[in-house]
């Protein structure tokens, strides 16, 4: 079952724990991804259309085009991340197979199993996984996540989802833990988790595996402001290259990151950034065009 | 208590700072030069380094830690002992050249690669330590392709060296502040 101490498990959190404190870009070739290591990204997610334009697009988004992912990975000497569809083992296991660093099993993509997700204690390569709440992280880290990132909503330019779900999993960890063991059973119940990794919780306060966020990052504050939340590093999504210029803006997030809490800094690295992507209103969005909703 | 500086521009900062805790020293989170100055020694921890240089680079810290380490211990895993070698290959880039030792990035090869290993260590580290295997974590581990001048081995994983001290410095392609094994940090602080 759970496997904090093995071997495979450590090795796939020490990985996560070297992200931390940085940034993982999207990319959607070499060239994207080389703008993205100059920068000073920790790691690039090798994925076909950026949020943005799945959201603007339609279509079946799917792993992307394995060619690519080469380049990529033949291109930069940081990590490469994937994306899988939800409950598309195959897809993964073929991820693995060309050696990808890290698994975003996200739901960026469209689903590929409407009730199951990826038994990712089955494979050797670590998994991410996108949360809204604490249920939802502890069920991925259940099912072998080594790594948690809140969903926000992808492709979005807007903050407000990704503030919300890191808000509530830091919310529901601190009430963990000042309940007591016929209590934690309930919540146990309430949350959709397994009981011992509830317990864990209640104990040591924070999430088994390491806790970024993603989802609607845009700018170098609100990297600041998901950190300044709880999130130990960020993904930024179409953020970068669907901005105006996407090289300072790299350099400007990633310099964020390390200056979350120094104000003077920020305003430095905010410093002539040209054009942000153009932002959405999820509030007049209709749920069905969601993707935090997909998964569960 | 030995105040140590963990810099913290990104990576497993907070693990290091841990492990210093558990071994009985104050860790400081450095992240401006000014906050090197009454430091007793400094551990840079793992991470990427293409991102460290970056952030040393933009933060004007890389003379300021040169500076440092003519006087006091510095202590590098994995990405921290990238930038303290002499040179990097796989592919070349920038270091702070603090150690007679040449390292080749993920020379092991990709995360899949990533390993926990039993060592055994040099006698002399058993000596100035305690006895008893080493457990080491690699990941996305770098080998040191050359040792000179003085530097010399305190354990080898496979013929490589992994934990190599020069004079005041020390390195480590492995990360001992993820094990529950604190020797390899005592170590760095009986130096201090």
């Amino acid at each position: 079952m759970f496997q904090f101490t093995s071997e495979q498990f450590r090795v796939k959190v020490g990985l996560a724990e070297m992200l931390k404190g940085g940034v993982i870009m999207d990319v959607t070739n070499a060239e994207q991804a080389k703008i993205a290591e100059d920068a000073g990204a920790t790691a690039v997610m090798a994925l076909e259309r950026v949020p943005a334009d799945i959201r603007k697009e339609g279509g079946v988004a799917r792993m992307a085009n394995i060619g690519k992912m080469e380049e990529i990975m033949r291109t930069v000497t940081i990590p490469v991340m994937a994306k899988a569809r939800i409950g598309h083992f195959m897809e993964a296991r073929i991820l693995q197979a060309l050696g990808v660093d890290y698994i975003d099993e996200s739901e960026v993509l469209t689903p590929a199993d409407e009730e199951h997700h990826i038994d990712k204690n089955a494979f050797r390569v670590p998994f991410v996984c996108g949360a809204r709440n604490l249920g939802e992280a502890l069920r991925r880290i259940a099912e072998g996540a080594a790594l948690i990132r809140t969903k926000g909503e992808a492709g979005s330019g807007n903050i407000v989802e990704a503030v919300r779900h890191i808000r509530t999993i830091v919310k529901e960890m601190k009430q963990l833990t000042v309940l007591g063991p016929e209590e934690l059973v309930h919540q146990a119940k309430t949350l959709g988790a397994p009981l011992e990794l509830v317990e864990w919780v209640a104990h040591n306060g924070r999430l088994p595996v390491p806790n970024f966020s993603a989802g609607g990052i845009a700018t170098p504050a609100d990297a600041a402001l998901v950190m300044q939340l709880g999130a130990e590093a960020v993904f930024v999504g179409s953020g970068i290259f669907k901005s105006s210029d996407p090289a300072a803006r790299a350099k400007a997030v990633v310099q964020a990151a390390k200056n979350f809490d120094n104000a003077e800094k920020l305003l430095e690295a905010s410093r002539a950034l040209g054009e942000a992507m153009p932002g959405l209103d999820i509030a007049k969005m209709p749920e069905s065009e969601l993707l935090q909703t997909r998964g569960w | 208590m030995k105040k140590v500086g963990v810099l913290a521009l990104q990576g497993d900062f907070r693990a290091h700072g841990a492990a210093l805790e558990r071994a009985g020293a104050e860790p400081v989170y450095v992240r401006e030069p000014e906050q090197l100055q009454d430091l007793d020694g400094l551990v840079i921890p793992g991470g990427e380094s293409t991102t460290m240089l970056k952030l040393l680079n933009y933060e004007g810290l890389a003379d300021a830690l040169r500076e440092f380490a003519r006087h006091k211990p510095i202590f590098g895993t994995c990405a921290g002992a990238i930038l303290m070698a002499h040179a990097v290959s796989g592919p070349a880039q920038e270091s702070l050249a603090l150690m007679d030792i040449d390292v080749e990035r993920n020379a092991y090869g990709r995360q899949i690669d990533s390993r926990v290993a039993a060592l055994d260590p040099e006698p002399e580290f058993l000596e100035r330590t305690a006895p008893g295997q080493l457990e080491a974590v690699f990941i996305r581990a770098p080998i040191i392709r050359r040792v000179e001048h003085g530097a010399h081995v305190l354990a080898r994983y496979r013929g490589d060296p992994v934990l190599v001290e020069q004079g005041r410095h020390l390195a480590a392609t492995f990360h001992p502040e993820l094990t529950s094994d604190g020797r390899v940090h005592a170590l760095f602080l009986e130096k201090l």
